[in-house]
């Protein structure tokens, strides 16, 4: 292909960077692409940095979920046991897709359903509009999704003259702002309740006037903005948390019963669900929904989960659609050491825990998969050349916690060396200047001798310390004294004292 | 035992102290020490980067040089490094094997089943919490990333720490916090590395140590840095060195010993 | 341009090469050794207790009592609300709402359906259950005639389950062993009234599901 997403090849304009504020409420914009916008991860981390009320927001928030998942899930357990078998059901869905999808597609059909397969977000934006228009409704209702937000599904909509409303109330926030997500569960967690009161102001027509920042008056006016849409929509979109290919089964899981009014309510019912969301049979569902709400809202169980095959004749919508989607996933799949990053059930653990994202936010990642997931979700979606595999210290935070044990760090690893591999040919002065030192470092470390010489060098440094630290170093030495001393080198080597004393035997 | 010591490239070129600390320990304890003159680094830099290629010949050295103890020559191998231990346990097989270098990849895996991190070593194969330290100083411990998560060291490295006569063992607030070193981290991503780090630097000087401890210098190096530039007067040393200190022979907070035998 | 089917097949084949296992076979050993069962039967105390405690910390309403008294706990319920009108699934046990008062019932069911419209008018629903898992707080109800439509439980603002206490299992596998029965059926596993983390990652209560669940447990 030619084209990846529908967009064209070049990208002249990468969207807005996160440090750009357009509009009164800070959102970000709309980006062309949503999976790779706004400036470099480290110029854009360093915008999100500056921004104190950002930071403050992030810190308290995913601290909050931290100790919330950490309280739940040390309630259970037999929780390393439900790991080990989601990991190796979701290994096994893999190795077995194609099969598991067509399984899948013959149980939704032989209920009612129907499905269709599109091979990128053009593709899946073009059946969606298809289908509402031959409904010929002009505002669908909209579950929260990843997968609509990774096609950017409601920007293709409008371009049809049909109003995408998003129903989360987070997503609702972010819609509201012209923002874009910054967490995979809490889309609006880089927003306080002040924040929230102000959007709702300006921005909903039906907002009270005298709205606090209480949180239950801001759900509560959320609800009855909605109201109305829920009971007259024609048409609802959602994604998918898991599809049972045995049963032809779909699983939405939600709180705000949001879901529930989209995926009961309209007569017609559409769910774009990514190929890798699969689990082999209904019986699977007993691991993951165990693992997803303690790992993802840190409750034992998420308010509502609704599950649904096919049609149900008197029972909810009576026509059912089926979006099947790659746009990209197959790229992952083809990489074996990457490919478990399709095991990701969504439920956004890694962000909660990651120390880079709790200080940088989502939007750094120019991604509407930020974190460690999308750190290695990313990049291999895209096929392009990225910094993401570099937003993280390796601290193995996510790994720790990830309900299918997906080894982030690992995969970060494997993506660097592909990185290094696409700056081979790279004209990139700093690209070239890595590779320099690295080549130049292996040589030096590869051979004792040599490294004895080389591990004398920084004494040099010692001309320029005082009280036993180096306060300023030329560039690139500068980018460690920018923020910390360099502790004075010592006067001789390890090695040397060691060839000293055995001398002196 | 005869135990050879990897001193990791960092702390052989920057911290020797370290190292030293590891012979005076483990000779204390009436151990051989061995130092293989051949090693150099264990590859990690290069393999986190994703210079795997470059990191091939970093990788065989080390292999090779301590491939001695999988034939039984040495008992184990020590590394004063959570880290560098870690790249070894984890990474260097993959590498070889990425290599095709399959047999060295099945040495890289008898070498590594017998490499040890310094807590590891004392508290799982020597059997020793109590090593007869003496180091009358307010200390906090940072557990380090790779230490904590990809190693397990768990409380070892504090248990440790709780028998040294005279230490008071201070708690630091989100200990298992990133200090946000990370490698090539703190210069690619040199600003969220520089937030990470100050973070750190707070909650170390909140604890009211005089000395902060942990069993890596490289992510000490970063920290300390940081406790320098801040001007907070807290020292920072390598576990080792202060399970080295005695009654007899004591090491001061941020002593180099440089004249020391 | 083949089609999107044939080729995404494909792609997902060509990906997996030779590691693609003949079909019908599980290619990796899926260890379940998590707890299949709970350590009391269901509708044990221990149970019973475990589920008040989680229902009750995710702010539902738990009444326990016996099936004699189940209606007049329904006429206070609806009484509390102040409910003037109750919509109840067609399969739901008439005697249940035999103490009502000065409350228009009406039924609903797959064959007689009424509007979302009209379910916005009522002020609560009666349903029964399928079955409840008590470490994890949750009722799951599969849309049987004493359950109703989905729309029935979710568009009234106050939701009154019956869950007799022999349906009440202990953990999640138990509930999904049970449903796997009929895995076609609509589901809607509820746990607590609706809530919503979006805002500080404060949970509150009620949003656009019922707003007030209560929880007849009877014995």
């Amino acid at each position: 292909m030619s084209t990846f997403l529908g967009m064209p090849a070049t990208r002249a304009g990468r969207g807005p960077s996160p440090d750009a504020a357009p509009g009164t409420l800070g959102g970000v914009g709309r980006p062309e692409d949503p999976l790779h916008w706004g400036a470099t991860f480290p110029h854009a981390a360093k915008a999100a940095l500056a921004n104190e009320q950002l930071r403050r927001n992030l810190g308290n928030a995913t601290s909050t979920i931290r100790s919330k998942r950490a309280r739940v899930v040390g309630e259970v357990p037999d929780w390393e046991a439900l790991r080990d078998a989601g990991s190796a059901i979701k290994t096994d869905v893999m190795a077995r897709l194609p099969e598991l999808l067509e399984a899948l597609e013959r149980n939704v059909t032989a209920r009612g359903g129907v499905v269709h397969w599109a091979r990128d977000a053009a593709e899946a934006n073009r059946i969606v509009a298809g289908i509402v228009r031959e409904k010929q409704a002009d505002e669908v209702v909209k579950v929260k999704s990843m997968a609509t937000q990774e096609i950017g599904l409601n920007e293709a909509l409008a371009e049809e003259g049909i109003a995408a409303v998003e129903t989360d109330l987070a997503e609702l926030i972010v819609q509201l702002a012209d923002d874009m997500p910054s967490h995979i569960l809490v889309p609006a967690i880089h927003r306080n309740r002040t924040e929230i009161r102000d959007i709702f102001l300006e921005r909903m027509a039906d907002a009270p006037p005298d709205l606090t920042d209480v949180p239950h008056e801001l759900a509560m006016a959320a609800r009855a903005h909605l109201r109305r849409k829920f009971l007259s929509a024609k048409v609802a979109i959602s994604g998918a948390n898991f599809a049972v290919a045995d049963s032809g089964t779909l699983a939405v899981v939600e709180s705000e019963g949001n879901g529930r009014m989209c995926l009961t309510l309209p007569e017609t019912l559409i769910t774009v669900m990514g190929i890798e969301k699969l689990v082999p049979t209904y019986r699977d569902l007993e691991v993951f929904l165990q693992l997803l709400p303690r790992s993802s809202t840190g409750e034992r169980m998420n308010p509502y989960t609704s599950l649904w095959t096919g049609v149900t004749p008197g029972d909810g919508p009576q026509e059912f659609h089926l979006v099947l989607l790659d746009n990209g996933r197959t790229k992952v799949l083809a990489d074996e050491a990457g490919r478990s990053a399709l095991h990701c059930i969504r439920c956004s653990a890694c962000l909660n825990v990651c120390p880079v994202y709790e200080r940088v936010g989502g939007h750094a990642y120019g991604s509407v998969y930020p974190g460690p997931i999308g750190a290695i979700l990313t990049p291999q979606l895209t096929g392009e050349k990225s910094d993401l595999p570099y937003a993280s210290t390796l601290c193995g935070a996510c790994y720790q916690v990830c309900p299918v044990k997906i080894d982030i760090p690992s995969i970060l690893v494997e993506l660097r060396a592909r990185e290094v591999e696409l700056a081979g040919s790279s004209p990139d002065a700093a690209d070239r200047v890595w590779k320099a030192a690295m080549k130049a470092a292996s040589y030096a470390m590869a051979d004792g001798a040599r490294f004895r010489r080389a591990a004398r060098l920084p004494r040099a440094l010692r001309a320029i310390s005082r009280h036993g630290v180096i306060r300023r170093l030329p560039f690139p030495g500068s980018l460690w004294t920018r923020s910390r001393d360099l502790m004075e080198p010592p006067r001789q080597t390890f090695r040397d004292w060691w060839a000293e004393r055995e001398d002196d035997r | 035992m005869r135990i050879a010591l990897a001193a990791t490239c960092i702390a052989d070129a920057m911290f020797p102290q370290a190292p030293k600390a590891v012979v005076t320990l483990l000779e204390r304890l009436g151990h051989e020490v061995v130092f293989p003159a051949a090693q150099a680094c264990c590859g990690q830099m290069h393999v986190n980067t994703g210079y795997l290629a470059e990191a091939v010949p970093v990788v065989r050295n080390h292999v090779r040089t301590f491939a001695p103890v999988a034939d039984g020559e040495w008992d184990a191998v020590v590394v004063p490094s959570g880290s560098c231990t870690g790249s070894i346990r984890h990474q260097q097989k993959m590498v070889l094997e990425r290599a095709g270098l399959s047999s060295e990849a099945r040495t890289a895996t008898a070498v590594s089943a017998r490499t040890y991190e310094l807590s590891e070593l004392l508290v799982d194969v020597l059997g020793v919490t109590d090593v007869g330290a003496w180091f009358p100083h307010r200390v906090t411990y940072h557990p380090t990333c790779h230490s904590l998560r990809m190693l397990g060291v768990g409380d070892k490295p504090e248990r440790l720490l709780r028998a040294v006569e005279g230490l008071e063992l201070l708690p630091l607030e989100q200990a298992e916090g990133c200090c946000g070193f990370g490698g090539t981290f703190s210069l690619k991503n040199a600003d969220t590395s520089a937030a990470m780090l100050d973070d750190k630097v707070a909650d170390v000087v909140g604890t009211g140590a005089e000395v902060l401890t942990a069993g890596d210098w490289s992510c000490l190096m970063h920290i300390g840095g940081g406790l320098s530039r801040g001007g907070t007067g807290v020292r920072p040393m390598h576990l080792a060195e202060i399970l080295a200190s005695t009654r007899e022979a004591p090491v001061h907070p941020g002593d180099r010993q440089e004249v020391a035998r | 341009m083949s089609d999107a089917r044939t080729e995404i097949l494909s792609r997902i084949r060509t990906a997996l090469g030779s590691s693609t296992p003949e079909p019908g076979t599980v290619s990796t050993a899926v260890p379940r050794e998590y707890r299949s069962l709970g350590d009391h039967a269901p509708g044990a105390a221990e149970v019973l207790d475990l589920l008040v405690d989680r229902l009750e910390d995710y702010k539902a309403r738990v009444h326990r009592v016996t099936a004699a008294d189940l209606p007049a706990l329904l006429a206070r319920l609806l009484a509390e609300v102040p409910a003037s009108s109750v919509v109840v699934p067609a399969g739901v046990e008439g005697a249940w709402l035999g103490a009502l008062a000065d409350v228009e019932v009406r039924t609903d069911s797959r064959e007689a359906p009424l509007s979302a419209t009209e379910l916005d008018g009522i002020d609560a629903v009666v349903t029964a259950a399928r079955v409840a898992v008590a470490e994890t707080g949750t009722i799951v109800l599969d849309g049987e005639p004493d359950q109703g439509r989905r729309a029935v439980s979710l568009v009234p603002d106050v939701h009154v389950c019956v869950v007799r206490t022999d349906q009440v299992v202990q953990t999640v596998p138990e509930a999904v062993r049970l449903l796997d029965a009929d895995p076609g059926r609509p589901q809607t596993w509820i746990s607590g009234p609706s809530a919503t983390s979006d805002i500080e990652l404060d949970r509150v209560e009620g949003v656009h599901g019922p707003r007030t669940l209560h929880v007849a447990l009877v014995s």
